[in-house]
C-alpha cells in the first residue's frame, strides 16, 4: 500500500526527517510511537502533501505509484486519509456543509455516520469552533468515515479525549481500517501515532515504528515497542542506533 | 389577489436576472407587496398584508399631512450635496411604508430601485413601524446590464416605535461605472428592534454611506450587517453608528469585507451615553488580491454602566485552512471558495428564513467570481 524509501524533510529550512524508510502492505495497520518533537507529525504530514513539509530527498510511493509530489487533494483523491490532531477552525464553515462536499455521491450515508458518531447538534456549528478535544476527534473521525480512506493516518487519536469518547473513537477507528473484517478480506491500511497505545485495546496493530531525533530506531512488534517504553522510557531508543 | 409587479414588461431578460439577483421576485410569491421604480417613475405599488400600507411618497405626503413630522427629521436636507439634490427635486420620488399597530408581515414586502437609462436617480423613503408592529423589508437596488454611467442618491427615515421591529435587507447589483450615495437613519423607541443587512457582491464604482440609528427608547436594540466584495475599480466606503441614548440599549455591528483589488472602508462606530447598554463591533476583512481594506471601529462610552467591545482582523485565507480541505478532497479552488463562502455566511439573529435565503442565494451567485 505504501512504501516510503530514504525519505528525507525539511520544514522551514531545517531537516526534520532523515532517511526514513518504511513499508505498509495492503490490510496492515502499525503504529508510530516517539518522545515529542522526534517527528512524527512531520512524517504524516509529508505523505500527506502538505506545503510547509520539503521532501528534499526519498520517495513516496503508494499503491505503485509515486505520490512524493503531487498536490494534496490528488492524494486524498487517491485514496489517503487524515486525522488532525488540531485541525484548524473554519468560521462560517458549518460541518454539515462541509460533510455534504465531502460526500459526493454517497449523501445517504452522511445521516447514519453523523448519528454513529454522536455529532447531530454539531451540523449546523462552525467546524471546530469551540469544539472539545472529543468532540474534534469525533468531527475528524466522522469526516474520515465520508471519506472513506484506503490509507488512512491519525495523529494522536486519544489526545484530549475523555474515557467515554475513547471507546466510541477507537471502535470507529477500527472499522476504518476495516479490523472487523476477517483478515483475508482486509484492504485498507492505517498508520496511527500514539503516545499512550490505548489505541491498541481496539486495534491489533499489525506493525509499530519508533521514531526518535528524526530518524526511525526500530521496527517491530507494536506491544513489545511501548513495553519498552513504559518501562524504560525513550532513553534507551534515542541512544540505540540499530534499526 | 395577484401578487406579481405590474409595469416591467419592458424590462430585458438580462436585466430581469440581475433584478433577481438583488433579491426582486417579479411574481412575489413570497413577498406580501412591492413597489416599483424605474429611474424616476414608479410602476407599481401595492401591498396585500392587512394593517402594512405602500405608497409613493408623493401620494402619501399628500394624503397624511401628519407625515411632514416624519420627513426629514432624521436625515437634514443640508446634510451634504446628495442629500440637497434629492430635497430640491420638485416630485419627491420613493416611497412610504406604514406598518400599523399591532400588523405583522410573514412574508417581506420588497421594494425595487432599478436605473436604467436616468444620469441620477434619486428617491426619498420612509418607514414607519407603530407601536408592536413587526415589518420585513428587502430591497434590490440594480442597474440595468446596459447602463454605462449613472449615480443613485437615496434618502431613508425608519422609525421604529414602541416595541415594534424592522428588519431591512438590501442587495445591491450595480455596474462598474455607477455611483451610490444612501443616507439613512434610523430612530427606534422603546423595546423597538432594528435590524439592517447589507449585501453588495458585484462590481459598483463607489459605495458611500454611514447610517445611523438612535436608540432613544430603553431597552431597543439595532443589529447592523454587512457583506461586501470589491472589485478592481472599486470604492465602497461603508459603516454604521449607533447611539446607545437610552438604558438597557444594545447595538451589534458585524461586517465582513473581501477585496479583489478594490478599496473598502470598514467604519463603525457606537456610543454608549447610558447606563447598563452594552454594543459590539465585529470587523473582518479577507484580501484576495492586493486591494485596500480600511477597518476603523470605533467605541466610545461616556457613562459607567456602558460595555462596548470591537473585534477586527484584515488578512488572507489561512494556508492551514485550505490545505486542510485539501486532505478532505476538495482541489485548491474548491477550498479556497468554500472558506471564502463561509467567511460571508453570517447568521442574522431574528430574520425571517426567507430572507436568510435570499441573503444566502445572493453570496451563492457570487460564488463562482471569487
Amino acid at each position: 500500500m505504501l512504501t516510503i524509501e530514504n525519505l528525507h524533510v525539511e520544514v522551514s529550512g531545517k531537516e526534520v526527517l532523515h532517511d526514513i524508510n518504511l513499508h505498509i502492505g495492503e490490510g496492515e495497520t502499525h503504529v508510530l510511537m516517539g518522545p515529542n518533537g522526534s517527528g512524527k507529525t512531520t512524517l504524516i504530514r509529508a505523505i500527506m502533501g502538505f506545503s510547509d513539509y520539503v521532501v528534499t530527498d526519498g520517495r513516496i510511493d503508494y499503491k505503485g505509484r509515486d505520490i512524493t509530489h503531487l498536490p494534496i487533494h490528488e492524494r486524498a483523491r487517491y485514496g489517503i486519509g487524515m486525522m488532525f490532531q488540531r485541525p484548524p477552525t473554519i468560521s462560517g464553515l458549518k460541518l454539515g456543509k462541509l460533510l455534504m462536499a465531502e460526500a459526493g455521491n454517497m449523501p445517504d450515508k452522511v445521516s447514519e455516520y453523523v448519528s454513529a458518531m454522536n455529532m447531530t447538534d454539531f451540523l449546523e456549528r462552525d467546524l471546530n469552533a469551540g469544539f472539545s478535544g472529543g468532540e474534534i476527534k469525533r468531527s475528524e473521525v466522522l469526516q474520515l468515515m465520508i471519506q472513506q480512506p484506503d490509507f488512512v493516518m491519525l495523529d494522536e487519536p486519544e489526545s484530549g479525549v475523555d474515557l467515554e469518547n475513547i471507546s466510541l473513537i477507537g471502535s470507529a477507528i477500527a472499522r476504518l481500517v476495516e479490523k472487523d473484517r476477517h483478515i483475508i478480506n482486509r484492504h485498507k491500511s492505517g498508520l496511527i501515532i500514539t503516545h499512550t497505545g490505548f489505541i491498541l485495546d481496539y486495534i491489533e496493530a499489525d506493525g509499530g515504528h519508533m521514531l526518535c531525533d528524526g530518524e526511525i530506531r526500530c521496527h517491530g512488534n507494536a506491544r513489545e515497542i511501548l513495553s519498552v517504553i513504559k518501562s524504560k522510557g525513550y532513553r534507551e531508543c534515542i541512544e540505540c542506533t540499530k534499526v | 389577489m395577484h401578487k406579481g409587479i405590474s409595469g416591467t414588461e419592458s424590462i430585458s431578460a438580462e436585466d430581469r436576472d440581475r433584478l433577481a439577483e438583488a433579491g426582486l421576485e417579479f411574481e412575489a410569491v413570497n413577498r406580501c407587496g412591492s413597489f416599483f421604480q424605474i429611474d424616476q417613475e414608479i410602476v407599481h405599488s401595492s401591498c396585500t398584508e392587512k394593517g402594512i400600507e405602500i405608497y409613493p411618497i408623493g401620494d402619501a405626503l399628500s394624503k397624511f399631512p401628519w407625515l411632514s413630522d416624519y420627513a426629514w427629521k432624521l436625515v437634514s436636507p443640508d446634510k451634504d450635496e446628495y442629500t440637497r439634490y434629492v430635497a430640491d427635486r420638485p416630485e419627491p420620488k420613493g416611497y412610504v411604508i406604514i406598518a400599523r399597530k399591532g400588523s405583522k408581515n410573514i412574508m417581506p414586502l420588497q421594494a425595487c430601485l432599478f436605473l436604467e437609462h436616468a444620469p441620477i436617480q434619486h428617491v426619498h423613503n420612509i418607514i414607519i413601524a407603530e407601536e408592536g408592529a413587526e415589518l420585513h423589508l428587502i430591497t434590490g437596488c440594480a442597474s440595468s446590464h446596459t447602463t454605462e454611467n449613472g449615480a443613485h442618491y437615496g434618502v431613508t427615515e425608519f422609525y421604529v416605535g414602541k416595541n415594534a421591529r424592522i428588519s431591512t435587507t438590501m442587495i445591491h447589483k450595480w455596474g462598474e461605472k455607477i455611483d451610490v450615495l444612501p443616507r439613512s437613519a434610523t430612530r427606534v423607541e422603546e423595546g423597538g428592534t432594528f435590524l439592517s443587512n447589507y449585501v453588495a457582491l458585484s462590481p459598483v464604482r463607489h459605495v458611500q454611506m454611514y447610517p445611523l440609528a438612535d436608540l432613544v427608547g430603553t431597552g431597543a436594540v439595532a443589529r447592523f450587517h454587512s457583506v461586501v466584495v470589491a472589485p478592481p475599480g472599486s470604492l465602497l466606503d461603508l459603516g454604521s453608528r449607533v447611539l446607545l441614548n437610552a438604558p438597557d440599549t444594545h447595538a451589534e455591528i458585524i461586517s465582513r469585507s473581501i477585496t479583489r483589488g478594490g478599496t473598502v472602508i470598514a467604519r463603525s462606530h457606537i456610543s454608549g451615553t447610558k447606563e447598563n447598554t452594552s454594543g459590539h463591533i465585529e470587523c473582518k476583512g479577507l484580501i484576495l488580491k492586493d486591494g485596500v481594506i480600511h477597518a476603523i471601529p470605533e467605541i466610545e462610552g461616556t457613562v459607567t454602566g456602558t460595555e462596548l467591545s470591537h473585534e477586527a482582523a484584515v488578512g488572507k485565507i489561512a494556508r492551514d485552512e485550505i490545505e486542510y480541505l485539501m486532505a478532505r478532497g476538495l482541489d485548491e479552488e474548491e477550498a479556497t471558495a468554500t472558506i471564502i463562502r463561509g467567511f460571508l455566511d453570517v447568521r442574522i439573529a431574528g430574520l425571517p428564513v426567507v430572507l436568510q435565503k435570499q441573503i444566502d442565494a445572493a453570496i451563492d451567485a457570487a460564488e463562482k467570481g471569487f
